[in-house]
């Protein structure tokens, strides 16, 4: 019940009001309208994590990247991480 | 980057798992907080491959599970009426209330509807002015916000028929539940990931220091849960008890503080009844007094005592890590997903029903 998944905000739809700030965010090809009132820092680009039909956070690339590199450093990782 | 598939790489899953079994010197008892990690676990079939001195036993993080009958009969009592909508997520019209479930109310003639997200019955309630919409709004931190949306958009818009059958779970304080009973075996936790995404990792320093347990904040992929397992094990093989945060990615320490503010704008902590273990003191929400008009058991005058009988289940020993599953006697034979006698084997998140629908794909160790 508390999945969230993430997918990229391909643009903003409605602006007017904060409360109903919306987007169309691609899961992997299929685009669905969100909330973005909770991610107001968000942009077209971003990856946002989405629960319930509305952006919960936006996922950070660098402390994704991080994780890797943790990962890299425990000698796990031994390819590059495809974009 | 898509954030999905890089982390169900098996090659990497492995290579950490070997590191796992190499640090390992004992028994340790973990415990996933969230119904989402343990279908993930299961699905996977990572608990086969976990060193056989861990132990994941499935913490109480079902909303869906932990949802008591006593709200479920409200919810079918408002469906029963014919000026009532009543909305829900799909998941919880089997879970079998005092008499009846929602599907069975639905059956029976009741307006049920099945939504993905609570901002679509603000949309309906528009929709259907001569029509009262009512959406059960259960769900831990992570959903309290979007639930929490709802209510404000439908005072914005100024609409008089819609409300919320608030049933809302909050997650430190069944933590400290399970960690305060005498016979506690979790000697760590992976914390819910998407819960801390609202709420931040500030609330579970203060738990970790009182009862000395590691608590590592993860993910829901398999390379996620592996990794908090073994940031959990390389703690406690240290004798630390620290907060770390394995889904760094979507988890910032202080939370998101837009979630967390319509979250307040919207609702009190309350007490609330947890199906299988109980009334815990300041573990729920309840909606606001300045929102009282939103409030489904104020608006139909719901009352809210009734006797919980779970008939033999034994969720709340399940979801204290006491019991697995199969040493439930009613698991596979007279509890089973077509009938539910428990929510845990109603949800795909919740431990029962997950067993269940894995247990044909991979031995489950006990
Ligand atoms: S198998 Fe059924 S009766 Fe037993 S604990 Fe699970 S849900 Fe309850």
């Amino acid at each position: 019940m508390c999945l969230a998944i993430p997918g990229k905000l391909i643009s903003i739809t409605v602006q007017l009001d904060d409360t109903f700030r919306q987007g169309k965010v691609s899961f992997g090809g299929v685009v669905k309208e969100v909330n973005l009132f909770l991610v107001p820092e968000a942009r077209v680009g971003d990856y946002v994590l989405v629960h319930v039909g509305v952006a919960i956070s936006v996922i950070d690339e660098e402390e994704a990247e991080r994780t890797f590199y943790y990962l890299q450093q425990m000698g796990e990782v031994a390819n590059e991480i495809p974009d | 980057m898509k954030y999905l598939t890089e982390y169900r790489d098996p090659q990497q899953v492995s290579e950490v798992l070997k590191q796992l079994a190499s640090i390992v010197t004992r028994e340790w008892t973990l415990m996933e907080v969230c119904g989402g990690q343990t279908h993930s676990l299961v699905r996977n079939g990572l608990l086969d491959m976990l060193p056989s001195r861990i132990t994941m036993v499935h913490g109480p993080g079902c909303p869906v599970c932990v949802t008591p009958a006593s709200i479920l009969d409200e919810a079918v009592a408002l469906a029963m009426r014919p000026d009532v909508i009543l909305c829900s997520f799909g998941d919880m019209l089997r879970v079998p209330g005092t008499e009846k479930s929602l599907l069975q109310a639905k059956a029976e003639g009741a307006d049920v509807r099945i939504l993905y997200s609570p901002l679509e019955a603000v949309r309906l309630a528009v929709e259907n002015p001569s029509r009262q919409v009512v959406f059960l709004a259960v769900g831990f931190e992570t959903t309290a916000p979007a639930n929490a949306l709802s209510v404000i958009q439908a005072s914005k818009l100024g609409i008089s028929n819609y409300s919320i059958l608030a049933s809302h779970v909050l997650v430190p304080p069944a933590m400290e539940a399970i960690l305060a009973d005498p016979d506690c075996v979790v000697d760590g936790f992976l914390a819910a990931g998407h819960v801390c995404a609202i709420m931040g990792t500030d609330e579970y320093g203060p738990i970790a220091e009182k009862y000395r347990v590691p608590i590592v904040v993860t993910g829901f992929e398999p390379l996620d849960l592996v990794q908090g397992i073994y940031m959990t094990v390389a703690q406690l093989e240290k004798g630390e008890h620290r907060v770390e945060n394995q889904y760094a990615r979507s988890v910032q320490r202080t939370g998101n503080t837009m979630a967390m503010g319509s979250i307040r704008e919207v609702f009190t902590v309350s007490d609330r009844s947890w199906r299988g273990l109980g009334l815990i003191p300041n573990s729920g929400h309840e909606v606001k007094e300045q929102y009282a008009a939103y409030n489904a058991r104020l608006r139909f005058g719901l009352s809210t005592t009734a006797v919980e009988n779970d008939g033999g289940c034994i969720s709340g020993q399940i979801m204290k890590g006491l019991k697995k599953p199969r040493q439930c006697p009613f698991f596979g034979t007279s509890c089973k997903p077509e009938h539910p006698m428990g929510a845990p084997m109603v949800s795909s998140e919740g431990a029962c029903a997950a067993y269940f629908q894995y247990a044909a794909e991979s031995a489950i160790s006990e």
